[in-house]
């Protein structure tokens, strides 16, 4: 069973990078864009056949270590 | 006072520190990250460097290496614990102290000296500094950031939970001489009971005249004391 994770950084925080990539998309000449947040993506493949229970230990390697839950806000999809 | 410090792969201030130690009299002993017991310490100093290659989040990976459950078992039983650089973000990754290590500012890897202020001289570590005395330490990191939610801040600020802040040489502290954005300037943070103590500067680096200055060697003759 696959899934993807999306971790992206919640909204106060700082995003540096984000905003460098931002402003040399606008330096190239893409006016219209507004804003713009880096983040991160993972794609995991589990050996279990219930969806619940991937889900259930997809959500555990979130929080214990692929997601710093202080700053970030991560998203699970089944693929 | 026995020491110790855990070595992890890409740790690269680890040397540093053991000489620091070895010369204020510490008696230290080296620990590999997978080590499963730690020997008898009274300090336990995680040292800086990019364990594990800063993959995923700085500090991530060494967070969850196996002798860090044994660092978590001695700090909750009151070991003195030291984070330096690379050792404050792993201990924040932990949860041993609160708060995280965002990217710098400006994005760009710092590696020079700066001052701090010494704000709380009322602890284990800084007891022999006097109050507002200033340091000029040397930083080199690219995520020292750090951050933490408002009320966490508030609570730092309110239970002098905050040991040094980055100002000028003159001891100004404003957003001119924050190096790396810090929230109030923070360069290092203690847990509630003050036993856990991480920090951006390099004290190891200040202990010897030749090469710096000896800003750094009060803090762990504090220990001593």
């Amino acid at each position: 069973m696959k899934f993807s994770i999306k971790v992206t950084l919640k909204k106060d925080v700082l995003d540096p990078q984000g905003k460098v990539v931002q402003q040399t998309l606008q330096n190239m000449g893409m006016d219209t864009l507004k804003t713009l947040r880096q983040g991160k993506y993972f794609e995991i493949d589990i050996n279990e056949n219930d969806e619940v229970k991937a889900t259930n230990k997809i959500e555990l390697m979130c929080s214990k270590l692929l997601v710093n839950l202080i700053i970030e806000n991560y998203e699970i999809s089944k693929i | 006072m026995n020491s110790s410090v855990i070595v992890f792969p890409g740790s690269n201030c680890d040397r540093d520190i053991a000489v620091a130690l070895e010369k204020l009299q510490f008696k230290n002993k080296m620990v590999w990250h997978k080590d499963a017991s730690l020997p008898k310490s009274d300090l336990i100093v995680i040292p800086g460097g990019f364990s594990y290659g800063d993959y995923l989040r700085s500090g991530a990976i060494a967070g969850k290496s196996n002798i860090l459950n044994e660092v978590i078992k001695a700090a909750n039983n009151g070991c003195l614990i030291l984070g330096i650089c690379n050792g404050f973000q792993i201990l924040t990754e932990t949860g041993l102290l609160k708060g995280v290590l965002l990217r710098n500012k400006n994005l760009k890897f710092l590696g020079k000296d700066i001052h701090v202020k010494v704000i709380n001289i009322e602890n284990k570590f800084c007891n022999k500094y006097k109050k507002n005395q200033i340091l000029k330490l040397n930083i080199a990191h690219n995520e020292g950031n750090y951050f933490t939610d408002n009320d966490h801040l508030k609570e730092l600020e309110d239970k002098n939970l905050i040991p040094f802040k980055y100002c000028d040489e003159n001891g100004n502290i404003n957003q001119e001489n924050n190096p790396n954005g810090s929230l109030n300037n923070i360069a290092g943070v203690f847990n509630d009971k003050k036993n856990i103590l991480g920090m951006m500067p390099h004290p190891e680096r200040m202990v010897d005249k030749i090469i710096s200055n000896n800003d750094g060697v009060n803090l762990f003759t504090s220990l001593l004391n």
